[in-house]
């Protein structure tokens, strides 16, 4: 029996942010921790938690089985093979969308929380009936945007949204960061989106075209203990989660030649 | 102001995006966060200044109602300069 367990919702409005890629991610660094963790895919319109776990053909029940006890929780969850630690719950079939209320999420995620020590919830995208009902089911939030107008506007109604269903703490990630062009001012910078949507900061992901390699094999970079800068970001969210101090890399201090150097001096402030 | 910024100003070109991004989001979040389309502002706007100016006589083209947010408080904010008061008329009514 899991006491302390912690429920946390993964979400961000806006979609292809990187609500999967964190939860997948993240589920197994906590696993890799010694840390006994679901995965719960609340987005079962169109899943993909099970995708980039690989374990897309490994799912025989759903929760959705569990709650009308044509089986057991046991059945239903699917364990990882190389990360035992980790285990996979999809919340439905995607043939049965009108299916799922948000007391039926309560009810799935008050027995995972009896054997488990983090339930991490993957959030679908928008704020309809999919993000009331895996809001329901939710402790904390970790809210996932990227620095782009559209993403921290969508961001900031789901933190309204958040706050106004009590979820507490509400922590940010901001994902896909691009030193590059942070340093030549063509990007929103860390301090601009922290500022605007308020929230602390539990992780910064810089863009790595290895997250997309490790999509297409379905397994995490935080698995084979990958050091790619986005695999270093996801491990360090778990162990910040965790408590540990963890220092926030810093995107201004990402690269070393001549040219960086001449784009940190544009940066400065004179007045 | 950067180094970029003002060499932006000095060679006349297009300022870099992300102060532009930094702009627009704040005030759309403004709008957003209050549920107040600009339309609906502009009303507001238009029906503050003519309860006012019942009383004072203030400068139009100085004046501004506008939304402000920090640190997720949305405040609405009236900056309505005075010319000077109006005299208060004595007949009642």
């Amino acid at each position: 029996m899991a006491s302390t367990s912690r429920t946390i919702l993964i979400c961000s409005g806006k979609g292809g942010v990187g609500k999967t890629t964190l939860t997948a991610n993240l589920g197994i660094a906590l696993a890799r921790l010694g840390l006994r963790t679901v995965v719960l895919d609340a987005d079962f319109g169109l899943r993909n938690l099970d995708l980039l776990l690989g374990l897309e053909n490994r799912i025989v029940f759903t929760a959705q089985e569990v709650l009308a006890e044509s089986c057991r929780l046991e059945q239903a969850l699917v364990k990882h093979k190389q990360e035992p630690n980790l285990a996979l719950l999809p919340a439905g079939n995607p043939r049965m969308l009108e299916w799922l209320k948000p007391e039926d999420m309560q009810t799935i995620a008050a027995m995972l929380e009896k054997q488990f020590d983090y339930v991490l919830i993957d959030c679908p995208a928008g704020i309809e009936d999919g993000f009331k009902n895996a809001v329901a089911a939710a402790k904390e939030a970790i809210v996932i945007t990227t620095p782009e107008v559209s993403a921290v506007r969508d961001a900031d109604r789901v933190i309204g949204l958040l706050n106004t269903h009590g979820v507490t703490p509400v922590q940010l990630v901001l994902n896909r960061v691009r030193p590059k062009m942070m340093a030549s001012q063509e990007m929103l910078a860390v301090d601009d989106v922290t500022d605007i949507l308020a929230l602390p900061l539990l992780g910064l992901v810089l863009e790595d075209e290895q997250v997309i390699v490790s999509t297409n094999r379905g397994e995490p970079l935080t698995l084979n203990g990958s050091s790619s800068p986005a695999a270093r970001a996801y491990g360090n969210v778990a162990r910040r989660l965790q408590g540990d101090d963890v220092p926030l890399i810093d995107p201004s201090k990402e690269g070393r030649g001549l040219r960086a150097k001449v784009r940190r001096l544009m940066q400065k402030k004179i007045f | 102001m950067t180094v970029r910024e003002i060499l932006d100003k000095l060679l006349r070109r297009q300022p870099a995006s992300a102060s532009t991004a930094r702009d627009r989001l704040q005030l759309v979040l403004a709008h957003d966060r209050s549920d107040l389309s600009p339309e609906l502002l502009d009303q507001m706007r238009r029906e503050i200044f003519e309860v006012v100016a019942k009383y004072v006589e203030i400068d139009l083209d100085e004046g501004d109602v506008s939304l402000e947010t920090e640190d997720r408080v949305t405040a609405l904010v009236a900056n309505l300069p005075i010319r000077r008061p109006l005299a208060v008329s004595q007949s009642e009514g």
